[in-house]
């Protein structure tokens, strides 16, 4: 908001021919703020460069397909391994979190936006957020210890009641370190992204909307509908985009919670699956060389996909600010 | 007189004004009442059948949300119907968050603080050395030192780079670079921390030949708190009047010396907040380091060589053993990591909250 704001104001009060002074202090400190953005540009730029150099020898070994492969022997000769089962266990665990959290964060991001009674709404957003300052060691340590055995009845639930529909079928009668587990898990985790960002759209909702659909007599969902979610639709979706994104990456508490297994299962309760971040972390201290380069290619290819997530949220976002100074 | 008295067109019973002009509505004591019922009901339910464990609170709120329904429907008629539904599943969204944050917490307590309280100081001041995984004892020192080391050699890199790139964007950026760069703070915040961990193993120990060293684990911190400094530091900059530059213009002070004298301390509590937030966040990271550092059980002074330890790779650590007492004593690190976690958490909060700047 401030934005244009500083562009606007202050800087046509910097005297003309100011920056022409030759003021030995200013062009350094300037070098010194500019060099810092850069460095941000250089390191993102450099984290591709560098996975993509140091993942080239396992391609170049792999004597499978790297995308439709589901085993992992890249230290054998010959290498075969691919990306197929990590890309299938991160997608549908992200998948579940993302159907868990999504309308749950918006919820919250409603409660606290305009259902929580004014005076105790800041502390509920602060004791939400608080969610986010736990680490994920804590989240995958409880998720094992606390939650797997508390899920074990609601998945055999959904075995019993919905096996009808394939993905919740358990034929193994083992309900614990499953893709569904460690989506819950996940899904708890990003909560406090989604509702965040969702939060801060909400709170821009210009209050003559608002105030606009009570006055015509809607009650107060009508006005979420009406006039909440058309202006905040856009932050939505790259809150959404945001809080899948960190599901994706997320190591440790995937790491601790899937038993790794090398298959696609679409039986999301029974135990297996496996995600990239995870399976980076398990292998990386057995690998050989060729295991590591293997590892970083798959490194790459979150990487890449985290990169295009959030870009396009971020896109969404900056390209909503634009027409949001008219309102 | 016709036109002066008119005929009532409504039954008496509705003519009080309110119900005239809002339609009837359920009496106030109305979800109460649904609530308690249904908590009946559904205990009765949970009892007789054999449903496990919470399910009957399952099972309640269902039925507090149908017969709520229904009952608004018949009286109030569909839309405050729909409103009233929408408003138990918006607080219950709220109700359905705050239960894993209270149940990690107080698992994290209940599990944690007997370790770590049993004989007291002996678990902050012993490491693991020649402490087998299958008794109890040992300590967490080692790990305490790996991670205050750590995020320290990371903050001091991280901030001023982060706080010079926030001043670049607010004080000097225009046109496409400045766009860049704020684009890609932006996108760096959703940088997977294990592919952090991922590049510095890339760049620091395989290109560049280094070893694996709390170091490398510093590094890989510094790119996750980056983007954290950069945008809350931002946010204060931008809230500091623009008066307060114009002020030290007009007194003829040259650029470099107003954003470092006037705009900057003006910000300070802000940046400070944000820096807090950034070590409370990479404190708690265990894929970096996995990657970068070796595990050590015991105490290591040189974050520049050889294995050192952290609180979150103790706890993984620990984990992994899968003994009893292993287990237990994972517990007691996470209430050790917690514990720092959330003074530099609520610390930054509290902070934030003191010395909040009177903005417009």
């Amino acid at each position: 908001m401030s934005n244009t704001a500083t562009e606007n104001e202050h800087d046509p009060l910097i005297p003309h021919g100011h920056k022409q002074t030759g003021r030995v202090g200013d062009r350094v400190f300037r070098g010194f703020a500019s060099g810092a953005g850069i460095f941000v540009l250089v390191i993102m730029g450099a984290i591709g460069a560098f996975l993509v150099w140091k993942s080239i020898p396992s391609l170049q070994a792999d004597s499978t397909n790297f995308f439709t492969t589901t085993e992992w022997f890249p230290d054998d000769n010959p290498a075969v391994f691919g990306i197929a089962a990590l890309l299938f266990g991160t997608v549908i665990s992200a998948a579940i979190a993302m159907v868990l959290a999504l309308p749950v964060g918006i919820g919250i991001a409603l409660f606290i936006a305009f259902y929580a009674p004014r005076p105790v709404a800041s502390t509920l957003a602060f004791i939400t957020d608080l969610l986010a300052a736990v680490p994920s060691i804590i989240f995958g340590l409880w998720g094992l210890a606390v939650l797997m055995p508390n899920m074990q009845g609601t998945a055999q639930w959904l075995n019993d009641y919905l096996g009808w529909i394939p993905i919740f079928s358990n034929s193994l009668g083992i309900y614990s370190k499953s893709l569904f587990i460690a989506g819950v898990v996940l899904a708890i985790m990003v909560l406090p992204t989604v509702s965040a960002v969702t939060r801060e759209v909400f709170i821009q909702v210009p209050s003559a909307h608002i105030e606009g659909a009570l006055a015509l007599g809607a009650t107060r969902w009508e006005m979420v509908r009406m006039a909440v979610f058309p202006f905040a639709r856009p932050g939505m979706i790259s809150a959404a985009m945001l809080g899948l994104g960190r599901a994706l990456g997320e190591t440790i508490a995937v790491a601790l919670i899937l038993s790794a297994a090398f298959t696609i299962n679409w039986h999301i309760t029974e135990p297996g699956g496996n995600s990239f971040a995870a399976n980076i972390a398990l292998k990386w201290n057995e690998a050989g060389p060729i295991g590591l380069s293997a590892l970083i290619a798959s490194g790459l290819v979150l990487f890449l996909i985290t990169l295009a997530v959030n870009m396009l949220a971020r896109w969404i976002v900056s390209r909503r600010k634009d027409f949001s100074g008219a309102n | 007189m016709a036109i002066l008295t008119p005929e009532p067109t409504r039954s008496p019973e509705s003519r009080s004004i309110g119900e005239t002009l809002a339609g009837k509505r359920l009496p106030r004591w109305a979800p109460l009442a649904t609530a308690v019922a249904a908590i009946v009901v559904g205990y009765g339910i949970g009892a007789a059948g054999s449903i496990f464990g919470l399910a009957w609170f399952v099972v309640a709120a269902l039925l507090f949300l149908i017969a709520q329904t229904a009952w608004s429907f018949a009286v109030e008629g569909r839309r405050h119907a729909v409103d009233r539904l929408a408003t138990t599943l918006i607080y219950a969204c709220f109700i359905v968050a705050l239960a894993p944050l209270l149940s990690v917490l107080l698992s994290v307590i209940a599990k944690g603080a007997g370790v770590v309280f049993t004989d007291f100081p002996s678990f902050f001041t012993e490491t693991m050395r020649n402490v087998s995984p299958r008794k109890p004892g040992g300590g967490v020192a080692h790990a305490i030192v790996g991670t205050i080391e750590q995020v320290a050699i990371s903050s001091l890199i991280a901030v001023p780079v982060g706080i010079m790139a926030a001043v670049y964007l607010v004080e000097y950026g225009r046109g496409r670079l400045a766009k860049w760069v704020s684009f890609f703070v932006d996108v760096m915040t959703g940088v997977p921390s294990i592919v952090a961990g991922l590049f510095i193993y890339t760049f620091w120990i395989l290109v560049l030949g280094f070893e694996r060293s709390g170091f490398a684990a510093a590094l890989s911190l510094v790119i996750l708190m980056i983007p954290v400094i950069v945008r809350t530091t931002e946010e204060m900059l931008k809230i500091v009047p623009n008066d307060l530059r114009e002020a030290s213009y007009a007194l003829g002070i040259p650029k470099w010396k107003t954003i470092a004298r006037i705009v900057l301390p003006t910000a300070l509590s802000g940046i400070i907040t944000g820096v807090m937030l950034a070590v409370a966040r990479v404190a708690g990271e265990t894929a970096p380091l996995l990657l970068t550092t070796f595990l050590s059980q015991s105490m290591n002074w040189d974050p520049f060589s050889g294995p050192q330890a952290a609180l979150p790779t103790f706890v993984w650590d620990q984990i992994s053993n899968g003994t009893d007492a292993s287990v237990a004593r994972a517990w007691g690190g996470a209430f050790v990591l917690i514990l720092f976690v959330m003074i530099f958490y609520i610390g930054a909060r509290l902070l934030a909250r003191v010395f909040a700047p009177k903005a417009r």
